[in-house]
């Protein structure tokens, strides 16, 4: 094969063509002025890694920005691959921090607290969540339902639209003739694991399943869809259907959410009526760990909620990661931060438990 | 084969590595020679490392585990103290490959049979080219596509089935909901095996020795009888082969399995009601957040499913076999 002048030169500009592309430096790398936004004094450099739940997935990916954006040489990496990889994430060292939607115990408690070799590892709330009912039924602008209600839709006592029970909630609406097509999540989730607490505690006649991240299988009926987003799409797509996710799903998909009424009257799904639940959740962890026991009984506040925590070492974090874990977590603990949550979908942390939060961070070191 | 005659007295030749009877073994022979069978053993040693690896991992929840691993359709690994089986797993991904299969290789051999014999040439390429571009499609896409457009639209079909064939047992519906079954995974899957058989018996097709071809032609068969004649017997192998890759990858589909079913874990023989769960959309589905045993547990299902493939592989091979002349296998 004869190459020419011509094919040779080629050859030459292709590959320095290549070559010059792969020495060329990322934009925004060390030459960016850092943003003079609300003065996030608490900068810090290095790298961390973080890992869990895919519930607070979009608020992370909302305060890194922030975070990375106010202080350049940063830089936060969140992988949203579940709560309990994130645990085992974090167990193995990992990660300097992970993202769980229930607080550690048993087996994973001791490991973790091995793992944080001179302190213990500790549970800091910081996002809270709302577990919605978004429906699809036209011609119902507001549907009420109550928790025994939920447990009799999805345990598939009650099948139909119409049903007396939901009518006896909602009177004065017309409730179509229609077979409910109840969707729950057909993976395992942090939702679902939540939303059977709820049920458990508050209908435990209806309701005898232990709660756990997978969907009870004793239960025939019902359709599963893989992810919120999935069951958010089924519900919106799906005539006479019903599905638990939470509110900044539904919001996405501006599917309408039902009010719930425990006992006390009908309260409407948003992120105030949530936050005030909890807020007023009792502290069930020891010193600065905040497991929390959520009051699903309350009559006043929004009660199917969810708060997915941050699992660190209060003591005992590697040296190198604890200034960018510590200042990050001061940061999405801040005014500003949980100011972002509402927009977003999520609940913030408020009250007293706020302060306690704010404390737990700042004693890691 | 060639035979040479040795010269009286000619010094013996190294005959083990050279192949040919009485050819001398030159460098590049030895080199590569190396390297084919330093390929097969990489092969071997990998099977061998995934194997290993499978029992190994799946060990801890086998002996953990309080149900009757083939016989229990629930999963709960997890639970205190574990209880799963793999008994609707198996169930959910049998059924939806042998629906897969029946829709995708007669229809896959069509192609085939078509582009090769019947179509003109510029035909043929374009066709050639449009399925095989169906093979470039990612999964997940199958999946979303799936969920979101074929499913709605298969209701009809659903409702049209347990209309009128709805005294078999297979295609009643006491639900009267028809997305997410295992119908709609097996439609789905169908579509995703479908270039595979289609390549690989296309390829066999043209093969095909052109005198056996104008042999029947001559003697008055009419184009499908000349296939008939001439053209199956030869790529019978061929086809099973290219039918048994579809399989491997209708029983190991993952994602879009996954994104399609409702994973309910039970053994249900109305495919057209929503329900059902495989091997990999199991793992795919519960592996975030499994524990200890969960994980273990996953591990021993994908152990059974590899066994599955392989039996699968083999008694293929061994249909094949039966017809060495004209296999690549020999």
């Amino acid at each position: 094969m004869n190459i020419t002048g011509k094919a040779r030169l080629t050859a030459v500009a292709i590959i320095g063509a290549l070559a010059l592309a792969a020495c060329g430096s990322d934009s925004g790398s060390g030459s960016s002025s850092s943003a003079s936004g609300s003065g996030n004094a608490n900068c810090v450099t290095g790298s961390i890694k973080a890992s869990g739940s895919s519930a607070q997935k979009n608020a992370m990916a909302e305060w890194i920005n922030a975070y990375q954006t106010n202080c350049s040489g940063a830089t936060i990496d969140y992988q949203a691959n579940g709560s309990g990889a994130g645990i085992k994430d974090f167990i193995n060292k990992q990660t300097a921090f992970a993202g769980s939607d229930s607080a550690l115990k048993d087996q994973d408690k001791t490991d973790a607290d091995a793992r944080c070799s001179t302190g213990p590892a500790i549970d800091i709330p910081m996002v809270g969540g709302a577990i919605v009912m978004a429906y699809n039924v036209s011609g119902v602008a507001k549907l009420i339902l109550t928790p025994d209600v939920i447990a009799g839709i999805y345990n598939n006592t009650i099948t139909k639209w119409n049903d007396p029970k939901i009518a006896a909630v909602n009177p004065g609406v017309t409730l179509p003739d229609a077979t409910i097509a109840a969707f729950h999540r057909s993976d395992s989730s942090g939702t679902t694991d939540n939303f059977t607490k709820f049920l458990g505690t508050v209908s435990a006649s209806s309701w005898t399943y232990p709660h756990a991240k997978d969907w009870p299988a004793a239960i025939k009926g019902g359709q599963g869809a893989k992810g919120s987003d999935g069951v958010a799409s089924a519900v919106k797509s799906t005539a006479n259907s019903i599905g638990y996710m939470e509110l900044s799903f539904a919001q996405d998909a501006k599917l309408s959410t039902a009010w719930v009424d425990n006992g006390g009257g009908a309260i409407e799904a948003t992120s105030q009526n949530a936050a005030s639940t909890i807020a007023s959740a009792t502290v069930t962890g020891t010193g600065n760990d905040l497991a929390l026991k959520i009051d699903y009984t309350t009559k006043t506040g929004y009660p199917i909620v969810l708060v997915t925590y941050e699992i660190t070492c209060e003591k005992g974090l590697d040296a190198a990661l604890v200034p960018l874990t510590k200042s990050f977590l001061t940061y999405t603990a801040g005014d500003e931060a949980q100011g972002k949550l509402t927009n977003l979908g999520y609940v913030a942390i408020t009250g007293d438990l706020l302060t306690k939060v704010r404390t737990a961070v700042s004693s890691i070191s | 084969m060639s035979t040479t005659v040795e010269p009286p007295g000619a010094p013996a030749p190294a005959t083990a590595a050279a192949g040919i009877k009485g050819a001398a073994v030159r460098r590049g022979d030895r080199v590569f020679l190396g390297l084919s069978r330093g390929s097969g053993i990489v092969i071997l040693v990998t099977m061998a490392a995934i194997a290993v690896f499978l029992v190994w991992k799946a060990i801890p929840s086998l002996q953990a585990n309080t149900a009757n691993f083939f016989t229990t359709s629930e999963w709960s690994p997890d639970a205190n103290p574990a209880f799963f089986g793999i008994a609707a797993l198996t169930f959910g991904t049998l059924m939806t490959a042998l629906i897969a299969m029946l829709l995708a290789v007669p229809v896959g051999i069509g192609i085939a049979l078509f582009i090769a014999h019947y179509a003109s040439r510029r035909l043929a390429t374009v066709l050639g080219f449009i399925t095989d571009l169906l093979a470039a499609v990612p999964s997940i896409i199958f999946g979303m596509w799936g969920i979101e457009f074929l499913t709605p639209h298969l209701t009809g079909l659903g409702e049209w089935l347990t209309t009128y064939l709805g005294f078999i047992p297979l295609f009643k519906n006491d639900l009267g909901i028809y997305s997410r079954s295992i119908m709609n995974a097996g439609i789905v899957l169908a579509i995703m095996v479908l270039p595979t058989i289609s390549a690989i018996s296309r390829e066999v097709f043209v093969q095909t020795p052109r005198a056996h071809i104008e042999a029947s032609l001559a003697l008055g068969a009419t184009r499908w009888e000349m296939v008939r004649m001439a053209i199956f017997p030869f790529a019978r192998p061929g086809m099973i082969s290219a039918s048994m890759l579809g399989l491997g990858r209708a029983l190991g589909e993952t994602i879009a399995v996954a994104l399609m079913l409702s994973a309910t874990y039970d053994i249900n023989w109305h495919i057209t009601e929503p329900g059902g769960i495989t091997f990999a959309a199991n793992i795919a589905l519960k592996w975030n957040e499994a524990g200890t045993i969960g994980l273990s547990a996953l591990i021993a299902s994908g152990l059974v499913l590899f066994v599955i493939t392989l039996a699968v592989n083999m008694s293929a091979r061994i249909i094949i076999a039966r017809r060495s002349d004209f296999s690549g296998a020999n």
